[in-house]
């Protein structure tokens, strides 16, 4: 997580290193997702209204378009990552056995990476390779 | 369990909150748990993204189904949905990022911006539909 370094002083740094001696690196990730999250929700939006009434060909020639690619990787990537410190705090508000806690919380991760990984090899696949991939 | 039982080990278990059965409810607590909700909602909604844009990688026999899926009634119901977790988490996050700033923590502000936050989401809804709709996009 790169809050940490990025947004603290030095002073804030040395004082904030509690029992957990990382806490607030989550709270600005949470936080800095949500703010990219505004624009890029609003896009998505607009985005799909735009494509939903598109044939395949047409949907890959929006997509292929590097305004469009560039907007949707910024939004899969931003959305995952905030969807799993999100998520995190709802199972660990919620799951209070050691195993059950720690398997949800693996399995969240997983599932995010996993989307992420997916969606974005996805848009990249069709904006430099185009159509179907067969 | 609210109540504090004993384990067994002389040890009480520790009380849990928000004791849902003893709290009256009130529209910032609807607030809060509609935000969460919505969150969890749009959770499913980004594997549907990842799924769409598998699609579109994989070709036109994978994205005719998933399209056919997505504009069927339970597709329309899910994505109106999804609209309505958009907009009411988008606002209700804003409204957590200036609490974060310090402020919009008096009460009569708090409730003002919760019943805000979900007419702005309930509006923004029908308004996206109604585009949605005259331009062909849902059909």
């Amino acid at each position: 997580m790169s809050g940490d370094s990025q947004f603290r002083t030095a002073l804030g740094r040395a004082r904030g290193l509690g029992s957990a001696h990382h806490g607030v690196s989550a709270f600005i990730v949470e936080r800095s997702t949500s703010v990219a999250l505004v624009p890029l929700c609003l896009w998505a939006v607009y985005a799909a209204i735009k494509v939903a009434p598109l044939g395949y060909e047409s949907a890959v020639l929006m997509l292929r378009q590097p305004v469009n690619a560039i907007m949707s990787l910024l939004l899969v990537g931003v959305s995952f990552l905030h969807m799993r410190v999100g998520l995190r705090v709802v199972i660990e508000d919620y799951v209070h056995t050691p195993a059950a806690k720690i398997l949800a919380l693996l399995a969240n991760s997983a599932l995010c990476w996993l989307g992420w990984a997916v969606a974005t090899f996805s848009i990249l696949w069709v904006a430099f390779v185009g159509g179907p991939v067969h | 369990m609210a109540e504090a039982t004993s384990t067994g080990k002389g040890v009480r278990t520790r009380p849990t909150s928000p004791h849902l059965q003893v709290w009256r409810w009130h529209v910032t607590m609807a607030a809060s748990i509609l935000t969460r909700a919505t969150g969890i909602a749009l959770y499913g909604g980004a594997v549907i993204a990842a799924v769409w844009f598998a699609a579109l990688m994989v070709g036109p026999d994978a994205y005719g189904p998933v399209m056919i899926l997505l504009g069927s009634w339970i597709g329309k119901v899910v994505m109106f949905g999804l609209t309505f977790s958009v907009f009411y988490h988008l606002a209700a996050g804003l409204r957590h990022l200036v609490w974060d700033a310090g402020s919009g923590f008096n009460p009569h502000t708090a409730n003002m911006t919760a019943v805000g936050a979900m007419a702005f989401a309930l509006v923004a809804t029908l308004v996206v539909w109604a585009l949605a709709i005259q331009t062909g996009a849902v059909r």
